[in-house]
């Protein structure tokens, strides 16, 4: 027994490192990017052999177990400002661009037909406006019949990237949010109730008249939920739809960015979708296996080429060449041992 | 030939079986030393690592800790008073609702079943127990949040009068979700792992005392009262223990049900949090100062476990006194 115990760790050792030597990239983090990841690995290790495995265990996992070298790469949906790269040693870039909707239950009231701003979506947050027939809220949404019900409010209650873009854009938009709850994958929230999840949100909200709650915009579209039109920096009214996202990742800066650090939060592009945010890609600058480096690097690369049909399929929104191209150039800072680039 | 006869002609072989069977038992009595010890040192270890990971926060917020209302991530300041409000809460009137009703299901099936329903609803109940905690999660939130919602908590609310102790004790948002919710579904969870429980200890009341009674001209309801319930007394309160054990630290059906606000609950309709949910929702994507908190949290629970479980000792010993 004891025996046969042992064989078998030994031969589970063995096929972890025979696997490791044949180049099985592993990877964790982010959940919101997971279902992307999982299907650029399905086609990548069909079209090229080489398997790579993903472990969405959150973003915050995803930065631990980068900074504690067991993975190859991390993932996260928040993005590491530069002086945490730099003290990390670490290079980051963005995969995909997703987006955060406000959805709502109000009875008689259809998809896209209301109307917010960045400053209104904060004091109903805030737990200022109290009621969805309050004159402020009328006054954008002239011909709209909205119902003498009170507002609940709906949040993430897990820790995550969504609630992170959704809190960083009330922040921008409001002094008093700023100062008060903050931006982060978790804050101390006014008012609400909190569910677990996209689809916890999505529940209470459906089972709740007068709910408005938060979710990405993947989760948004493929359940048919009710959405809000928002007022962007341009003053165009955008409803939330990929190319909304991708004219807020095509308009923004990314040239000036150290890092790739940049929240696609209220971009001045016309068609913009206000609440946009890539989900990021954190490797060693300094790889101490150039083989593996290359390898990861080279998976990338090859979803930039071949996978973005895949990304909009499963509705997240492809980067613009142009950023691509960007990304590119910034992969010759990954070095392996000898200080030379691990992939060109 | 005798015994006397062989030992007398041969003591060798007397020699051979002594060593083999101290063998055995020296063997026998390291095993389960080993498994007792282990099981300390696990006990142990995991409380020195509970309170070496959550000292940071405990260390910097004090007794405030325990006491203060305020669970802000962003400013990095940590009050659990509401969590650990809303897990004894919780917990409490879980164990409230679902008490009578496993001590009914217990009697029914030793007393009252015809024998031939006897195992079958015995089966069921124990099956019932086995149900993972996520499923009761998904159909708190999918099936009974909005039937309690409609038949509940907006008939409750409507009829309670404006400005009176009934309305602020059901105020929230009628959702169905909240503190009633969860516990609801915590006594739905935990009773049939007390039913099971006491079933089996009704059994183990020797058959002539139950009959003495009986014969006695004693009703079936005086025979529970005053005979088998005091013969199970110790045993009772173990299985209620458990399952208040249980009901403390379970997670994710309340997770899902409770409506996962910090504050402090104002009415039994209101959303509130329980240590284990809030360790659930934020501790994959914690890290520093708030993570040390999660923790340290978790030392509470451990802490009010431990203090349920001493209090049902102490309160044992005094009847067994008495």
């Amino acid at each position: 027994m004891l025996k046969r115990f042992a064989a078998t760790i030994v031969s589970l050792a063995l096929v972890g490192g025979g696997a490791a030597v044949a180049g099985n990239l592993s990877g964790a983090g982010a959940t919101f990017p997971a279902p992307v990841y999982a299907k650029w690995a399905e086609t990548y290790k069909a079209q090229t052999g080489a398997a790579l495995n993903y472990q969405a265990i959150g973003s915050g996992g995803g930065i631990k177990q980068i900074n504690a070298n067991t993975v190859d790469f991390g993932a996260s949906d928040k993005p590491l400002k530069p002086d945490a790269l730099a003290a990390g040693g670490l290079q980051q870039f963005p995969t995909v661009i997703g987006g955060v909707v406000p959805v709502m239950n109000l009875p008689g009231v259809q998809p896209g037909q209301i109307k917010l701003t960045g400053p209104l979506l904060a004091d109903i947050y805030r737990g200022v406006l109290k009621k969805w027939n309050d004159p402020v809220i009328v006054s954008y949404n002239k011909g709209v019949a909205l119902p003498n019900l009170p507002i609940t409010v709906v949040h993430r209650s897990d820790g995550s990237g969504t609630t992170f873009l959704f809190t960083s854009y009330l922040s921008l938009q409001a002094a008093h949010w700023a100062s008060g709850p903050g931006a982060s994958d978790s804050v101390n929230w006014p008012v609400g109730i909190g569910g677990k999840g996209n689809d916890g949100v999505a529940a209470f909200v459906k089972q709740t008249p007068g709910a408005i709650g938060y979710v990405e915009y993947a989760y948004a579209k493929q359940n048919h939920m009710t959405f809000a039109v928002m007022k962007n920096k341009a003053g165009h009214w955008v409803s939330p739809d990929a190319p909304a996202f991708a004219a807020a990742a095509a308009g923004a800066k990314w040239n000036a960015a150290p890092g790739f650090y940049l929240l696609l939060l209220d971009q001045p592009a016309a068609g913009a979708w206000p609440i946009t945010g890539a989900t990021f890609i954190l490797v060693h600058s300094k790889q101490t296996n150039a083989q593996t480096g290359h390898d990861v690097l080279a998976f990338f690369d090859w979803a930039y080429k071949n996978g973005d049909a895949a990304a909009a399929s499963l509705d997240y929104v492809p980067l613009p060449e142009p950023v691509k191209a960007l990304v590119r150039k910034s992969w010759a800072k990954v070095v392996g041992p000898d200080g030379k680039p691990v992939y060109k | 030939m005798s015994t006397a006869e062989l030992t007398a002609a041969k003591p060798a072989p007397v020699r051979r079986a002594s060593p083999a069977g101290a063998n055995l038992e020296r063997l026998f009595e390291g095993v389960c030393f080993a498994a007792a010890t282990a099981l300390l040192a696990a006990l142990g270890g995991v409380l020195v690592s509970l309170a070496i990971g959550g000292w940071p926060a405990l260390a910097k917020f004090g007794l405030g800790f325990v006491t203060n209302v305020t669970w802000d991530p962003v400013k990095d300041v940590y009050g659990a008073a509401g969590p650990i409000a809303g897990t004894l809460i919780t917990s409490a009137l879980a164990l409230l609702m679902a008490l009578p009703v496993a001590g009914g299901v217990a009697f029914f099936l030793v007393e009252l079943c015809p024998p031939i329903l006897r195992r079958p609803i015995g089966t069921a109940v124990e099956l019932l127990a086995g149900i993972p905690s996520i499923v009761y999660g998904m159909w708190g939130l999918f099936v009974f949040a909005p039937f309690f919602a409609k038949w509940v908590e907006i008939p409750t609310m409507g009829a309670a009068p404006p400005g009176s102790f009934w309305e602020t004790l059901t105020q929230g948002i009628p959702n169905g979700s909240g503190i009633l919710a969860a516990s609801i579904i915590l006594a739905i969870m935990i009773l049939p792992f007390m039913a099971a429980t006491l079933r089996e200890l009704l059994l183990t009341v020797p058959a002539q005392v139950r009959e003495s009674a009986y014969g006695l001209g004693a009703t079936t309801g005086e025979v529970v009262m005053s005979v088998t319930l005091p013969y199970v007394r110790r045993g009772a309160i173990g299985a209620v223990m458990l399952g208040l054990g249980r009901a403390l630290g379970e997670t994710m059906a309340v997770t899902f049900i409770i409506g996962n606000s910090h504050g402090f609950p104002k009415g039994i309709f209101d959303a509130g949090s329980t240590i284990a949910s809030t360790i659930a929702n934020e501790f994959n994507e914690a890290s520093g100062l708030q993570s040390s908190a999660l923790i340290a949290l978790g030392l509470v629970l451990f802490l009010i476990t431990f203090t349920v479980l001493a209090l049902a000792r102490l309160l044992l010993r005094d009847q067994v006194k008495g």
